[in-house]
């Protein structure tokens, strides 16, 4: 690269920087920021949840003329869960973790100098700013932000007059993810090219980490869905500002028939789940592929299955693009499509299985070193394996009949995406933190971390299926309302205690996280005793990566504790010893 | 059990403090022999805790459950469930002691070399090959579960009732003698003419508008959903039964009570639910709970969704017919 020893400033190397592993740091210190404010809100609907009626002063503090004497308004409550789900979803669980992850392992550990397009790096970030804090300006619009849940079914998404949140708040929601789409489709698309042109010298596809091959393909499912998202926003930017009837259709609201005419909005449930279900998995994936890293590395061993992981991520991937209808089996569509959607969905359950038998196998035998990140990544495996399996309920278009919308559901996927994404994203910060900042975490830290956390998010979700299989929907503001749903309110003030405890446990990840980049012990080149590339570069960062030339590589990334070598692990650029032959 | 989580809920943000106090000796970074043990161990202790929970809430929280289906289609549902369930709860419980079980069993001690172990094509054809069996098993007998439910073409002399949506209200519509529901759009409601009923179709003229729900035992019902403002969702646990309310389109769902609303009171999983109720209800003062289905608002359609419902009646058909003629039909409620 020609601007080696080009001079930097502070804009350039902090603000505007065009440097992959800056950029990774600025991804994650958004979704860091982004993640406090979608955990806060949650634990603040878990306090209605809890004790509806009930006044909290931090209510009150917090939601200024959206509550009445410290108990929140119903559309308020609407409005958190809504903006919850999104900032989860996708300014924490797409931009931070993919983002995060993307951006500083792909040159990394296939040996490049920085992505392919620098400049295009950065515009990707700095959009992905700007829809932040456009969703954020969002929350304070005078009407509530918007509240007509993450999905945004219209029409009452559409129709300010169905919920005041479908006003300015709708509006800003739908240029904020317009412009978070702009950001995600540059990325991806940087990831994918530098992935397939970038590799070094011997890094065959079949020697890549499997965290490569999960960003990559990751990458692709993201270039294939975002854009229907896109469009499907744009039709409902056209419907609820220039009068067209794209989602909507013979609608009588307020005392007034609308002129809408021929819409419907099923097409949108379609358009929205054709990007939501692969986001599914845009999200978990390169969740997954850190945890195959760490799950190895941590184990001493190499990954089982290595041929079958890569083949079930492409297989993933593959059918997560053709399972979006059994978001919609009650929707009214035909139930023929049903019968289809059940079958494909269904089908996923067999690479997902392949992969969680792959990990466990991994640990089998293994001389297991527990650092933070290796409990996280055992963590994940539980909770994948814990949600997954109740997506042979919810897949199951005539199971789905009776759970759909309940809060089963709300169970079912915070375990598979949510929590298994989350712990992911923190193996990740841990295992990597000396990469980004030249620095370790405190171990101790990590481990109380971990353990509150584990034990918060099973007390939350696991009690949380039986009020959904009690017949409760979610997204209700309270269950006064029906004297049937008494006996649930216990389990949700147990609910809300685990989620007020696991949210504060994210105290000390904070505490950890912003104390130790300033003063946390200096990290050595190879902390981890790992294979991969990245742990070849100098700790203090240089632009270019590999201050001379770039490694060489000789095998794969997993010739941990291999017969023959002296060493418990044997570096991508050792070359083969004479007779050894590659895994 | 709530003080406990409080007392608990103290203690860790006070060991929070301490431990973030401790921060500046940050020497503590990669695990050591010492902590692949007490780690170990915890894995161990978190399996135990893990299936505590989970004995705990299936013995604690099953009486909070749906009783069995009050449809014939939905004891299929169940069935389905049933099985579905097992099959999960076995999975779940063989596949987490394993992870659990190894992450203690080979948590790391120095020196010793882990096994190279990469790969094996009996292991990995075994656990493709075995999912993709059961789940080729589950996917048939869910489909045609899945058919069998959704297909009411063959249904004999079935009852046809439109269910009407709108913020935050439910309204229905019988078909009266000539069991066809008469034309309607949004752009007729008018007046008491709520659900937008087209008069100048003969076939409306029967129709009887109501705001309760009464369903005949034994008889097939299939439902038209119309909704006239936002999405809804019809949704009637106790029957097994949901289906979207769509502006613009008509929704279909059938099924066929099997049991009325009296034999669902006395019913053993009813009775024990409903005790558990009231005896909430009177801890604070509240009028005791009578048991009745309802049918509920399940898609989020705005500020008052939490709070959108309408009674379900099930009774013999002969009472169901004197309550049906005891109705006005369209005709006399829009003279």
């Amino acid at each position: 690269m020609s601007d080696h020893h080009h001079k930097e400033t502070f804009i350039t190397k902090y603000v505007f920087s065009t440097d992959h592993k800056m950029i990774s740091k600025q991804y994650l210190v958004t979704g860091i920021f982004m993640g406090i404010i979608g955990v806060f809100m949650s634990m603040l609907f878990r306090l209605q949840i809890a004790w509806p009626e009930h006044s909290f002063s931090i209510i009150e503090a917090f939601l200024g003329h959206h509550q009445d004497g410290g108990v929140m308004s119903p559309d308020i409550y609407l409005a958190i869960v809504t903006i919850h789900g999104t900032i989860m979803v996708f300014f924490v669980l797409t931009a931070g973790l993919s983002g995060t992850f993307s951006n500083l392992l792909i040159p990394l550990q296939i040996g490049a100098r920085d992505m392919a397009s620098g400049f295009l790096n950065m515009v990707s970030y700095w959009l992905f700013f700007l829809s932040s804090v456009i969703m954020v300006i969002s929350l304070f619009v005078e009407a509530g932000p918007a509240s007509a849940g993450w999905t945004i079914y219209p029409p009452l998404s559409a129709l300010p007059q169905a919920i005041p949140g479908s006003g300015m708040g709708m509006t800003l929601w739908l240029v904020s993810m317009a412009i978070f789409i702009a950001s995600s489709l540059l990325g991806a698309l940087n990831y994918i090219v530098t992935v397939l042109n970038l590799r070094t010298v011997g890094m065959k596809m079949t020697r890549l980490p499997l965290t490569i091959w999960a960003f990559f393909v990751t990458a692709i499912i993201g270039v294939v869905s975002f854009p229907v998202l896109l469009s499907a926003a744009l039709l409902l930017i056209f419907d609820r500002s220039f009068g067209t009837s794209f989602y909507l259709s013979d609608i009588f609201i307020q005392g007034e028939v609308l002129h809408y005419q021929g819409g419907s909005p099923v097409l949108f449930e379609h358009l929205f789940w054709f990007l939501g279900h692969p986001e599914v998995y845009i999200v978990l994936l390169p969740a997954l592929g850190i945890t195959s890293e760490i799950i190895s590395t941590n184990s001493r061993k190499p990954i089982f299955g290595y041929r079958a992981m890569i083949g079930s991520i492409i297989a993933i991937a593959f059918l997560s693009t053709i399972v979006w209808g059994h978001h919609m089996f009650v929707s009214g569509m035909n139930p023929f499509l049903g019968s289809v959607f059940t079958f494909t969905t269904l089908l996923i359950a067999i690479p997902s299985a392949v992969k969680a038998f792959n990990y466990i196998t991994t640990l089998w035998k293994g001389n297991l070193q527990m650092n933070p990140a290796m409990l996280f990544s055992i963590g994940l495996v539980s909770t994948f394996i814990s949600g997954g399996l109740t997506g042979l309920v919810l897949g199951d278009s005539a199971l789905d009949i009776n759970v759909h919308d309940t809060y089963f559901v709300v169970a079912h996927f915070h375990l598979v995406m949510g929590v298994s994404a989350i712990y992911g994203m923190f193996a990740g910060v841990y295992h990597w933190f000396p990469k980004m900042f030249g620095r370790m975490m405190n171990k101790t830290l990590g481990y109380w971390h971990f353990w509150i956390t584990a034990v918060a998010a099973y007390g939350v979700f696991f009690p949380m299926h039986f009020i959904g299989l009690a017949g409760l929907p979610r997204r209700y503001y309270s269950n006064t309302a029906f004297p049937l749903f008494d006996d649930v309110a216990d389990i949700n003030i147990v609910i809300t205690l685990f989620a007020l405890l696991g949210g504060l446990a994210q105290i000390i990840f904070l505490a950890n996280f912003f104390i130790s980049i300033y003063k946390g012990k200096k990290s050595e080149q190879n902390p981890w005793k790992s294979n991969t590339l990245e742990w070849t570069t100098p700790v203090e960062h240089v632009h270019g990566n590999w201050p001379g030339e770039l490694p060489t590589v000789h095998r794969w990334a997993y010739d941990y504790s291999k017969p023959g070598h002296d060493d418990d692990f044997v570096s991508q650029i050792t070359p083969l010893k004479e007779g050894e032959e590659e895994s | 059990m709530t003080a406990l989580l409080y007392v608990l809920l103290a203690i860790v943000v006070a060991v929070a403090i301490w431990q973030i106090a401790s921060i500046f000796n940050l020497k503590g970074v990669i695990a050591t022999e010492k902590d692949n043990n007490t780690q170990g161990i915890l894995f161990a202790l978190f399996g135990i805790f893990f299936y505590g929970l989970m004995i705990f809430s299936f013995w604690k929280y099953s009486v909070i459950l749906l009783p069995e289906s009050a449809s014939a289609e939905g004891e299929k549902y169940d069935t389905l469930y049933l099985i579905t369930m097992l099959l999960i709860l076995v999975v779940q419980a063989i596949t987490q002691f394993l992870l659990f079980y190894f992450a203690f069993k080979y948590r790391g001690v120095k020196g010793r070399k882990a096994l190279f172990y990469a790969d094996s094509h009996k292991l990995e054809t075994i656990w493709t090959v075995v999912p993709a069996i059961v789940l080729a098993g589950l996917v048939l007998y869910g489909l045609t579960v899945w058919n069998d439910v959704m297909d009411s073409s063959d249904a004999e002399n079935p009852l046809i009732i439109e269910v009407y949506a709108k913020q935050f209200q439910w309204e229905a519509r019988y078909a009266g003698n000539d069991n066809e529901l008469g034309l309607a759009n949004v752009r007729n409601i008018k007046g008491i003419n709520t659900m937008g009923v087209d008069m100048t179709d003969k076939n409306a003229l029967d129709d009887i508008p109501t705001r309760e729900l009464h369903l005949p035992k034994g008889r097939k019902v299939i439902f038209k959903f119309r909704s006239q403002d936002v999405l809804h969702s019809a949704f009637m646990p106790h029957f097994r039964a949901q289906m979207n309310c769509v502006p613009g389109m008509v929704t279909e769902f059938a099924f066929t009570p099997s049991m009325t609303t009296d034999e669902m009171r006395v019913n053993e999983k009813t009775v024990a639910k409903v005790e558990g109720i009231n005896k909430i209800r009177a801890e604070k003062g509240e009028d005791p709970y009578v048991f009745d289905y309802l049918l509920l608002c399940n898609k989020i359609c705005g500020a008052s969704h939490y709070n959108m419902q309408m009674k379900i009646i099930v009774e013999e058909e002969d009472q169901f017919n004197t309550w049906l003629a005891s109705q006005k039909t369209m005709a006399q409620v829009v003279q």
